[in-house]
């Protein structure tokens, strides 16, 4: 790693005031110098400056900002959860559990326990994508500014099969995937201090849009939380991440689905995929194939048969087709059922 | 407590006596040195400006296995290689530095952590504990015992990773399923296989708990 100073904050108007740049901005060529950047728990930070790709000149610490790790609850606003919030945190929140099983269940199969343990809420949101190209020091991709994308020609079979433009990089964050299905927003305070409220939907950017950063949070801006709005009655919802192994590993495929249940029928649908586009990719061919159908394994096929009728894959990762028409179809069918009745496809139960 | 330490530069930067947990050798001897020259109007002024510690190396504190070390570090080092390379805990293994392989997992003020994604300087008052820290009066703990009845080691670069996992685990569950061992360790990554082993070891130390 460079070398690089250290502040402490221990209030978020310090913070700010200290930040000048993003973790973005720092992998740009033009990177400022004097960058200096947030850190939560920087396990994606820390991950970006030991292979060389980030160097900012200081890192501001809001790990221990009081306040920004609590978890509040109000009938009308819904759950906040505090951006310092860990994973581990979310997995053992019973209320999470219950009313938001999608967002436990993604927060309990994302990475490693010691991890989880240290990651936080909004770091997750905002790591990088792990393109193994744009992670590779000596290979200046499309997204560091170049005009090459490698994994259009090159090892490509983790990459996107939708949505994306040039640049077929898959989102991170297996935490957005399950926020998004639930309309979460995500509260920003910007660098005076006025709160913003975006919605996750309009949080991630298309590289189409924007190739150098993929949020849109500018310097000195800070997720101070993200907010679920109080779930309706009759609202279910499920996560299934599909890996290459069941321990730690990214997801090949994954997918979050909310639904309002009226006895067999869904009466509202919200089904988010991840590692499928360079943002969680909202599937309105999926929400279209069961919104106002009754659930059961014909609707559920459907759904999986829709969400895949866009797809466009690369050269070598054709196989996530079906592998993401099965964990739409098993997602929607293990809605509403308790989850220990369910099988649980993340957990190593087969190890050896 | 007995310091015996270099006269630190505090005339300059006004640095040391700045942070919670550097409370340390710096503190008295800047103390001394400000009274001393009646600096103290003027660090009081410099304390809310510039709390920024390095990129040089900077002294701090650090509670490691119940003993205050104090070390001299740069921001970028990270705990692994402070407990390694300074504290001389060489029982703190780093296999990937990445964060990937959970081989320098410590504990935190008692929760499984990687040293390897942590900084020593972030660390602040809060209590690492080591593979070092685990035997208690000279015995080993149970974990550790199993583990060398069940030879659950082959090359032993992960095992003291392994180890802190599962006595972590023990501690807040005393009586786990082999699901729970899996599910604990399923960031613990063994090159060797050595894992059914390390599983057998980890629920006979459980029934021996």
């Amino acid at each position: 790693m460079n070398k690089f100073s250290w502040y402490e904050a221990t209030s978020k108007v310090e913070a700010q005031r200290e930040a000048n740049s993003t973790v973005s901005e720092t992998i740009q060529p033009d990177a400022d110098p004097e960058a200096a950047v947030f850190k939560a728990s920087g396990i994606d930070l820390l991950d970006l400056m030991k292979e060389g790709l980030s160097k900012p000149a200081k890192l501001v610490s809001i790990r221990n900002i009081p306040g920004m790790d609590e978890v509040s609850y109000n009938k009308e606003k819904g759950l906040r959860l505090g951006a310092n919030v860990t994973l581990a945190g979310i997995t053992a929140n019973p209320q999470i559990k219950k009313n938001y099983l999608a967002l436990h269940q993604a927060a309990s199969h994302a990475a490693t326990p010691p991890i989880r343990n240290m990651a936080t809420l909004a770091g997750n949101l905002v790591q990088r994508t792990h393109c193994w190209y744009f992670r590779s020091k000596e290979l200046v991709c499309f997204r560091k500014g170049s005009s090459t994308c490698f994994a259009h020609v090159g090892e490509n079979e983790n990459h996107a099969i939708m949505s994306y433009g040039y640049c077929v990089s898959i989102h991170s964050s297996s935490l957005a995937i399950a926020l998004t299905a639930f309309d979460a927003i995500v509260e920003i305070t910007d660098k005076n201090g006025k709160i913003k409220l975006v919605p996750m939907k309009e949080f991630f950017v298309l590289p189409s849009v924007d190739r150098t950063r993929e949020t849109i949070l500018k310097p000195a801006e800070l997720i101070t939380a993200v907010i679920l709005p109080e779930p309706k009655t009759h609202t279910v919802s499920y996560y299934i991440k599909m890996g290459s192994r069941r321990s730690q590993d990214w997801p090949m495929a994954e997918v979050a689905v909310v639904a309002g249940l009226s006895g067999e029928k869904c009466k509202t649908a919200n089904v988010v995929l991840g590692a499928a586009a360079p943002v969680p990719f909202i599937s309105k061919a999926a929400i279209d194939a069961i919104t106002g159908k009754t659930i059961n394994e014909t609707t559920a096929t459907a759904a999986g048969e829709a969400a895949m009728q866009i797809a466009v894959p690369l050269s070598k990762n054709g196989y996530k087709i079906p592998v993401f028409k099965t964990i739409i179809k098993r997602a929607i069918l293990s809605l509403g059922k308790p989850p220990e009745n369910v099988i649980d496809w993340a957990l190593p139960d087969r190890i050896h | 407590m007995k310091y015996k330490r270099k006269k630190p530069k505090t005339e300059k930067t006004g640095r040391i006596s700045r942070r919670g947990f550097l409370k340390g050798a710096g503190i008295t001897a800047a103390g001394t040195v400000l009274a001393g020259s009646g600096v103290l109007k003027l660090q009081a002024q410099t304390e809310e400006k510039d709390k920024t510690l390095g990129p040089d190396a900077v002294n701090i504190k650090i509670k490691v296995n119940g003993h205050v070390r104090q070390l001299s570090i740069e921001p970028r080092t990270t705990l692994a290689d402070a407990l390694r390379k300074e504290l001389q805990l060489t029982g703190v293994k780093v296999g990937c530095n990445r964060g990937a392989c959970s081989a320098c997992t410590v504990w935190i003020d008692g929760i499984p952590v990687l040293s390897c994604m942590t900084l020593a300087v972030e660390v602040g008052d809060k209590e690492v504990t080591t593979i070092e820290g685990l035997a208690k009066d000279d015995r080993l703990n149970p974990v550790q015992e199993a583990f060398m009845e069940h030879d659950a080691t082959q090359c032993g670069f992960c095992t003291s990773g392994m180890i802190m996992t599962a006595t972590h685990l023990l501690e807040h569950n005393p009586s786990p399923t082999e699901k729970d061992v899996k599910v604990a360790l399923s960031g613990n990554f063994c090159r060797c296989g050595t894992h059914p082993k390390v599983f057998d070891a980890i629920l006979d130390a459980a029934r021996k708990m």
